[in-house]
């Protein structure tokens, strides 16, 4: 064997994994991992009496093809997939002419969505309780419509998505509720909640069994709520601009603004967030991740700084009605804290510094609830339940509950006990439980009271 | 002979913890193993190993550890957990019931004689 043969095949080592290195899904630890098998199969070949160029052909077809190999990666990393969008799809022409067809689908579902919020009231049907009982079912039914589209989602799973919605609809509206109950405020905050989580199902094309794509769902939301914010911001800046230009030459624009501009651009923004989502996974950089290391260190400060503070002063939590719910907002935060950092973790690396102060903060706000159960329970047995008590106190038991078992397989992570999979597995898993609150909030707590 | 990818997916993952129960290895050397004691009869495709030891790893049945002998490459070696054996356990079990029962299978239903052998 000659010099020249030698590094006539260290250059097509090279090339081959210059080729495997441009699969985003294939990391430089895996592609020295493959080169290595690939080397150790050339070598045995040689060995068996083959030229080195054939040994090399024949030891990357064992391989397999390069999709393939490169698909099952996808499949087992899913993380890594998140900044480059979706696993490669096969390169047939149908896919590239739907990919143009992406945007004009997203915006005629946003024009749906603004169609649909505007629509009773041009007809005359009411106003106030109507719309806070509706307004999720409006919106929320494009969004799922991308989707299905978006996701070629089988006709059995589209027949699920519409009973669900028909479902939210029918018993949004089949109850004699006042305008002012409580209970029509508990259905407008969680039927959305609820619906949500079936755009979910859409989201993940069905596939709502498996807890990777159910992770994806997680990391979408983050990011649609982050995109959402900043649509808002922006339509509130074009809002201010449009009506300041206008009064400037003694147009008032305040009506078209209030019941046309406002309304359809905020049920718009949900879909063309969605799509942004969508589109421009692979261009920046996820937001929620980034934002969760910048909070996480400073809310366990706060939530320390605050116990520190309740031991040393000696004084009780005054427990008045708004309690609860500030103090479910805080789980929420804590929650959601919690899983962007998961979402956005390699799952193999070890537990470190930033783990740590992520368990300290879960400890916190488990040992700050459980305070404000205690004097709320006495509360509560004084005055009896109302819904509003009755579904915050729910949340909050529903919260404590995945808060408590993460700490406990957290603290066995940082421990080098359990692997962070079951973690993960756990906060996938628990997504269902979510589900079943919203839905019984909806569907339950009017008959049992009374239709307050 | 080729074995259907259905049965090449369940067979995997006990195929690849037991030889790892038998000692610390790397993915070269375990396809070379399954080849070996299957007689050659069963290949997997070398590729499409490393996603499910990469799979095995984040569920916790196995760990793995980059090392350097002098003067060789770097090379990935995979070592079983605790819980990667009780899961070779139970995979073990489950596997020697389906055996036995196909046993007792091929037994009561010899392989079919063409329908007009049988007379119909």
């Amino acid at each position: 064997m000659t010099v020249s043969n030698d590094s006539e095949l260290e250059e097509q080592i090279a090339g081959w994994r210059a080729y495997v290195e441009r699969r985003p899904e294939i990391h430089g630890g895996d592609a020295d991992e493959l080169e290595d098998h690939l080397r150790s199969r050339i070598t045995e070949l040689t060995d068996a009496g083959l030229q080195e160029d054939e040994a090399f052909l024949i030891a990357v077809k064992r391989m397999g093809t390069l999709d393939d190999v490169s698909r099952e990666f996808a499949r087992e990393h899913s993380e890594r997939l998140w900044k480059q969008l979706v696993l490669p799809a096969e390169p047939d022409a149908p896919t590239v002419a739907r990919s143009r067809r992406e945007l004009p689908v997203a915006l005629f579902c946003a024009v749906l969505a603004a169609l649909a919020v505007k629509a009773p009231a041009l007809f005359g049907v009411g106003l106030g309780g109507f719309y806070a009982r509706n307004l999720g079912l409006f919106v929320l039914a494009p969004l799922a419509g991308y989707f299905v589209w978006q996701r070629r989602v089988s006709p059995r799973v589209v027949a699920v998505l519409t009973g669900l919605f028909v479902l939210g609809a029918v018993f949004a509206n089949v109850y004699p509720l006042d305008d002012d109950s409580q209970s029509v405020v508990l259905t407008a905050l969680h039927l959305p909640l609820a619906l949500w989580l079936v755009v979910g199902v859409a989201y993940v094309g069905g596939e709502w069994l498996s807890a990777q794509r159910r992770m994806d769902f997680i990391r979408f939301t983050g990011e649609w709520a982050i995109y959402y914010v900043l649509l808002a911001l922006g339509g509130g800046v074009l809002t201010g601009i449009t009506v300041n230009v206008f009064s400037a030459i003694g147009v008032n624009t305040d009506d078209f603004v209030g019941s046309w501009l406002v309304p359809c651009g905020a049920a718009g923004a949900v879909v063309v967030a969605a799509w942004l989502v969508e589109a421009k996974q692979s261009v920046i950089e996820n937001m929620a991740p980034v934002l969760t290391r910048v909070f996480t260190p400073l809310f366990a400060v706060a939530l320390l700084a605050f116990l520190v503070a309740f031991v040393v002063s000696g004084h009780g939590i005054d427990v008045d009605r708004d309690v609860l719910i500030l103090f479910d907002v805080l789980l929420v935060l804590v929650l959601g804290l919690l899983l962007y950092a998961i979402s956005a973790r390699d799952p193999l690396a070890r537990a470190g510094l930033f783990d740590r102060v992520q368990l300290g903060l879960v400890i916190s706000a488990l040992l700050i609830d459980a305070l404000v159960l205690v004097a709320i329970t006495g509360r509560i047995t004084e005055f009896g339940f109302t819904p509003n008590k009755t579904a915050a106190l729910g949340e909050n038991l529903v919260l404590l509950a995945n808060l408590a078992w993460s700490a406990w397989l957290f603290f066995g992570f940082v421990r080098n006990r359990a692997p962070f999979a079951r973690l993960e597995r756990w906060q996938t898993g628990y997504v269902l439980v979510y589900a079943a609150w919203a839905w019984v909030v909806v569907l339950v707590f009017p008959p049992i009271f009374g239709f307050r | 002979m080729r074995l259907t990818k259905d049965l090449v997916a369940a067979s995997a993952t006990p195929l690849v913890l037991g030889i790892l129960a038998d000692g610390d290895s790397y993915g070269y050397a375990i396809l070379k193993q399954v080849n070996e004691l299957s007689g050659g009869e069963i290949e997997w495709t070398d590729g499409l190993l490393y996603p499910l030891l990469h799979r095995l790893e984040r569920v916790g049945h196995v760990e793995s550890a980059w090392e350097t002998p002098p003067g060789g490459r770097r090379r990935k070696y995979y070592r079983i957990t605790g819980q990667g054996r009780a899961e070779l356990a139970e995979q073990r079990r489950q596997w020697t019931t389906v055996v036995e029962t196909l046993r007792g299978v091929w037994e009561i239903a010899p392989l079919p004689r063409p329908a007009w052998e049988a007379g119909l």
